[in-house]
């Protein structure tokens, strides 16, 4: 028996051994990856960030350089604290909350100690730079905006947050991506590829030399600079006619679904998101729950389209043959639909309106017949509404446009399954009345009732709207380029377009003709309402329109979306008139209404919801017309456009 | 009766290959963990590997020197061995060379020599010519003495160095005399040594004088035929005064690194960010070490791949931490394997042991099979942090001639008496 004391030990001891090994080596284990072995140095080289131009080649953004002060603590030897405070232009008490924090992130890794360092204060604080051990400069790219428009188109770059990291290993803690607009649908192009260089390390965390001779080294690669489709100059005059007012723009070329214009108002200086600022700022932006200026308009608003949706049922009712072009349907200062159904109008008592005036008149007896009959073509509402349905969804309404903007709503185009809640047994066309003038259940954002008004430019397609006009040599994806056709048959849109451009003739557009060009479009007046202390109150009418032109071979679409601003052809009809003339012609000959949008804000409107006192709207609310220095202010920065 | 010309040799050769094995491979490791990313110069003697190139081939010639002797020699001699090496062990105070804070080496040249790698050969042969003497009888208590000062002198001598680490594999002598006929009792004190020190440390000395005193008197009074109601008595003072003791040698005595060395080991430390603080600091070896053995994985990182090896993380990787590159470059695999030829080397030492038909040569090697696996034992269960870091070479792995040529001698010895065992009466 004693002979097996020893021997039973070693075995034990073995198997205790053999146990750890499987423990450490099988379980415990992680499979061996380059980039988390923490004897490796990653050195990274970030390239260049492609640079963004306009369509005609203006550059909009390029690149600066910033430097951070960075800290590991872990190497960090005794110092001059005060001195060095002073460099850093900090007091003592944010060096030690710093210091703690990064220590908190860990002692080993670096940590941005002082992020944005001035030009001026990187130029002192380089020479001293060695007294600091531990502490470091790393040199960043940064954006640098050529331009202070198109804030909501270009976006901004911003440090990558915990779960970029954790979705894409290319990303580290520090590194700068896109967080919106094209910055962020664009990454990848801009970006380019960082070079990496593995150093080995030794324990006391010096470089010893590169790891296996830097076969595993990569070189950066450089961004690709990209072309977008945005008119810097229209951008910019749009962005000017809309300030003190809230909305959205959308101009589109048709031809090829490029996205000319995109507004949302109120908007800032792309400038502001970048540097030391940047957090303050955004914040600033982010907080302002009232004008949203971070929410983009033109892309997220989703509103009631008005009466521009008349032009869709237009289009359906004439492809289902329920109306024809000569038909007279007669106004009886509206449409009674049932025993104590009736939608009201304005066109007057036995006015009879065919196609071509129902449209320049906006007659809500006339669309609310079409739709009535759309639906009712068959023996059941239910497969009337869905085949409307159908056709509204074969413009790209109701639904994400899938294009490569970094937002988007689907809006709402209602089925039979939309209203299955409300009306779960039987289902007449009376039920939904109100879609036919495009209030009810239906719901667009401004870049999709663009893209409708794209469609009838076209006759019959659109291409999807986008964003980049060009990525160097790269061919645009097949999605951009191939047309998406509607089901509306081409030649049911003559009419209808012809009906749009007495509009501009003799219709509710009348007073916002350009001289030599044919404007076809169409007005809207919104009713809406908020909630104020839970009590539903109506606001002053959203101003809508839509056009394009010329009437032949178009060359722009464009919708225009303005909150409160009353009837259409009030704020967004000029605003319409006036980046037509600008884009297809380079200058303005209607000055007057040029000057009449510029002086006038509708800042009291937004306001009054927030004003806790009753208030009046419409046609009772005043004109409130902006301070002469603002309106002298704005005169300038029009004359330093042109 | 065997002619004279019928004597022969037969060496066990299993024992000698199992040898080579270990040194070669631990050559193969020193390679990696005495190089940073140059190429390999094995004629530049600044280099560990190189050097120890030159210990591995002298070894080989004391290899023929050992098996060329006499195997009575090295009992007749024992006593005269073990005197020397005692001399040699006191003259350190004198002429000794104080390296990382023991002094442990004679400087000889540019060469330093450790003769407490070879006072554990000494002692194996004292011990084991003591015992094997007719007159000895380990059960005597008189003698028992007599053959504790033997091993407690040259470990006393290598204590005051200071190098606990290496007096605490005389401890290994226990497993020989117990083989040897030592009673039972000292066992099972023991063994109830270390579990009530262990308690006293975890638990607190209150609560494992409650434990000890709940299990004494409950086993007492359900034996049937009760002695004296002081002998439990007595057991119980002991055991606190043993708890108490524990407690006020770890508190006060101890020196404070082998203080954290414990509280490490036994997670003593509850206040988790303090934990993670000594990781970095007084535990920064096991924690680097742990984290090289885990990175290996499964099959290893293969030879000069290992980056926590080639940067030198494990501070002492070339010599105690040296099982950390075996773990890192070659993995489970090649780490399970030198687990297993180390348990055949000394499991085989230990069956060779047990066929010796004299008692010095059965003592002898059981000796050799002891002093290997405490190191064995204590190095690796070190390093892969499952014992308290004490300080002790890889018999064959870690750097240094002294080491090498000490286990070399220590094995060759063995299997000389061994291969004469067919000579033996």
């Amino acid at each position: 028996m004693r002979k097996f004391l020893l021997l039973f030990s070693v075995i034990v001891v073995g198997l205790i051994f053999t146990g750890r090994l499987l423990y450490l080596q099988v379980i415990k284990t992680t499979d061996y990856n380059l980039y988390q072995d923490n004897a490796i140095r990653k050195v990274f080289d970030y390239p260049k960030r492609g640079f963004v131009y306009d369509r005609n080649g203006q550059l909009l953004v390029s690149n600066q350089p910033s430097y951070d002060v960075m800290v590991i603590p872990r190497e960090v030897k005794a110092l001059d604290t005060l001195e060095f405070c002073n460099l850093l232009k900090i007091d003592k008490e944010t060096f030690i909350k710093k210091y703690d924090k990064a220590y908190r992130y860990s002692p080993r890794l670096p940590y941005v100690f002082v992020s944005h360092l001035s030009k001026e204060d990187y130029a002192v604080l380089q020479e001293k730079m060695r007294k600091y051990e531990g502490f470091y400069i790393q040199k960043r790219n940064l954006r640098k905006y050529e331009t202070t428009i198109g804030a909501n188109v270009l976006g901004d770059i911003g440090e990558v947050n915990n779960r970029n990291i954790k979705n894409d290993s290319y990303y580290h803690s520090g590194d700068l991506i896109g967080k919106a607009g094209v910055e962020a649908s664009y990454e990848e192009t801009l970006r380019g590829q960082k070079g990496i260089k593995f150093i080995q390390k030794d324990r006391f965390n010096r470089n010893i030399g590169p790891y296996k001779d830097g076969i595993y080294d990569t070189l950066p690669e450089s961004g690709k600079d990209i072309k977008i489709t945005i008119d810097a100059t229209l951008q910019a005059y749009g962005e000017l006619l809309m300030t003190n007012k809230r909305g959205g723009v959308i101009a589109i070329e048709p031809e090829s679904g490029e996205i000319l214009a995109m507004i949302s108002a109120p908007t800032y200086n792309p400038n502001s998101l970048v540097g030391r600022n940047r957090s303050k700022n955004y914040t600033k932006l982010y907080r302002d729950s009232i004008a949203k200026p971070l929410f983009n308009r033109s892309l997220q608003g989703v509103y009631e389209p008005g009466s521009p949706f008349k032009l869709m049922n237009a289009l359906i009712a004439l492809q289902e043959g329920v109306i024809s072009t000569e038909e007279k349907i007669t106004c009886y200062n509206g449409l009674k639909y049932g025993k104590k159904a009736f939608m009201k109008c304005h066109c007057g008592y036995g006015v009879k309106n065919d196609l071509s005036r129902g449209i320049q008149q906006s007659c809500n007896a006339y669309f609310g017949t079409a739709y009535k009959r759309i639906l009712d073509k068959y023996d059941n509402a239910s497969i009337g509404i869905d085949n409307w349905s159908k056709h509204v969804q074969s413009f790209g309404l109701g639904n994400f446009l899938n294009n490569d903007l970094y937002v988007g709503q689907k809006g709402r185009i209602p089925n039979r399954e939309f209203y299955s809640n409300a009306y779960p047994k039987r289902f007449y066309s009376t039920y939904t009345m109100s879609n036919a003038i495009g209030q009810g259940e239906v719901r667009t954002t401004p870049i999709q009732l663009a893209n409708m008004v794209a469609a009838i430019a076209n006759r019959g397609y659109y291409f999807t709207p986008h964003i980049i006009k060009s990525i160097q040599d790269q061919p645009l994806p097949e999605s951009f380029t191939t047309p998406k056709h509607t089901t509306i048959d081409k030649q049911h849109f003559d009419p209808v377009i012809e009906g749009m451009l007495k509009v501009y003739e003799k219709g509710t557009a009348e007073s916002l003709q350009v001289k030599d060009i044919e404007i076809v479009g169409k007005t809207g007046t919104v009713e809406n309402f908020v909630k104020i202390d839970s009590i539903k109150t109506q606001l002053t009418d959203h101003s809508i329109f839509v056009a394009f032109a010329p009437k032949d071979n178009p060359k722009i679409a464009i919708a225009v979306f303005v909150e409160n601003g009353y009837w259409g052809s009030r704020y967004a009809g000029k605003i319409t008139s006036l980046m037509i003339e600008k884009y297809l012609k380079g200058s303005i000959s209607r000055t007057d209404l040029e000057d009449w949008v510029l002086n006038h804000t509708l800042e009291n409107e937004y306001a009054k919801p927030y004003s806790g006192e009753p208030f009046k709207i419409n046609g009772q609310s005043q004109l409130q017309v902006v301070k002469p220095e603002e309106f002298y202010k704005l005169k300038k920065r029009l004359n330093q456009l042109n | 009766m065997l002619r004279q010309t019928d004597r022969h040799y037969k060496f066990d050769w299993l024992t000698i290959l199992l040898f080579f094995i270990l040194v070669i491979f631990g050559w193969v490791n020193i390679i990696s963990a005495s190089h940073s990313g140059e190429a390999l110069e094995f004629s530049n003697f600044s280099h560990y590997y190189s050097k120890q190139l030159i210990f591995i081939a002298l070894s080989v010639v004391l290899i023929i020197l050992v098996l060329s002797i006499e195997s009575k020699f090295y009992e007749r001699f024992s006593s005269i061995i073990y005197f020397s090496a005692l001399l040699s062990l006191a003259g350190l105070f004198i002429f000794g060379k104080n390296i990382n804070g023991a002094t442990s080496w004679y400087p000889i040249g540019s060469f330093t020599f450790q003769p407490g790698e070879f006072a554990k050969v000494a002692t194996a042969l004292a011990v084991a010519k003591y015992v094997s003497d007719l007159n000895t009888d380990i059960k005597r208590f008189n003698d028992q003495l007599k053959t504790f000062a033997i091993i407690v002198v040259p470990a006393f001598l290598v204590l005051l160095q200071p190098d606990a680490g290496s007096a605490i594999v005389y401890g290994a002598f226990f497993f020989v005399l117990y083989r040897e006929g030592l009673p039972h009792m000292y066992l099972i004190v023991a063994v109830l040594l270390i579990l009530l020190s262990i308690f006293a440390l975890k638990l607190g000395a209150t609560s494992t004088l409650l434990t000890t005193a709940i299990i004494v008197l409950t086993y007492y009074f359900t034996r049937k035929k009760r002695p004296s109601i002081f002998q439990p008595i007595v057991v119980i003072l002991l055991c606190t005064a043993l708890a108490f003791s524990v407690r006020f040698f770890y508190d006060n005595i101890l020196p404070a690194h082998q203080k954290d060395r414990i509280t490490i080991w036994l997670s003593l430390e509850k206040d988790p960010d303090k934990l993670e603080r000594m990781k970095k600091t007084v535990a920064y070896n096991l924690n680097e070490s742990e984290k090289a053995i885990s990175s290996g994985g499964f099959k290893g990182k293969g030879f000069l791949e290992g980056t926590r090896t080639t940067g030198n993380f494990v501070p002492e990787q070339h010599t105690d931490y040296i099982f950390s590159t075996v773990g890192e470059e070659w993995g489970f695999v090649g780490s399970f394997l030198t687990v297993l030829v180390f348990l055949l080397l000394i499991i085989r030492i230990l069956i060779l042991a047990e066929r010796q038909k004299n008692q010095f040569s059965r003592m002898y090697g059981y000796a050799v099979g002891s002093i290997l696996f405490l190191h064995f034992l204590i190095n690796i269960g070190m390093v892969m942090g499952l014992i308290p870091t004490i300080g002790i070479p890889l018999p064959f792995f870690s750097y240094g001639g002294s080491g090498l040529w000490g286990f070399t001698i220590l094995v060759f010895i063995f299997i000389k008496l061994d291969s004469n065992r067919i000579n033996e009466w």
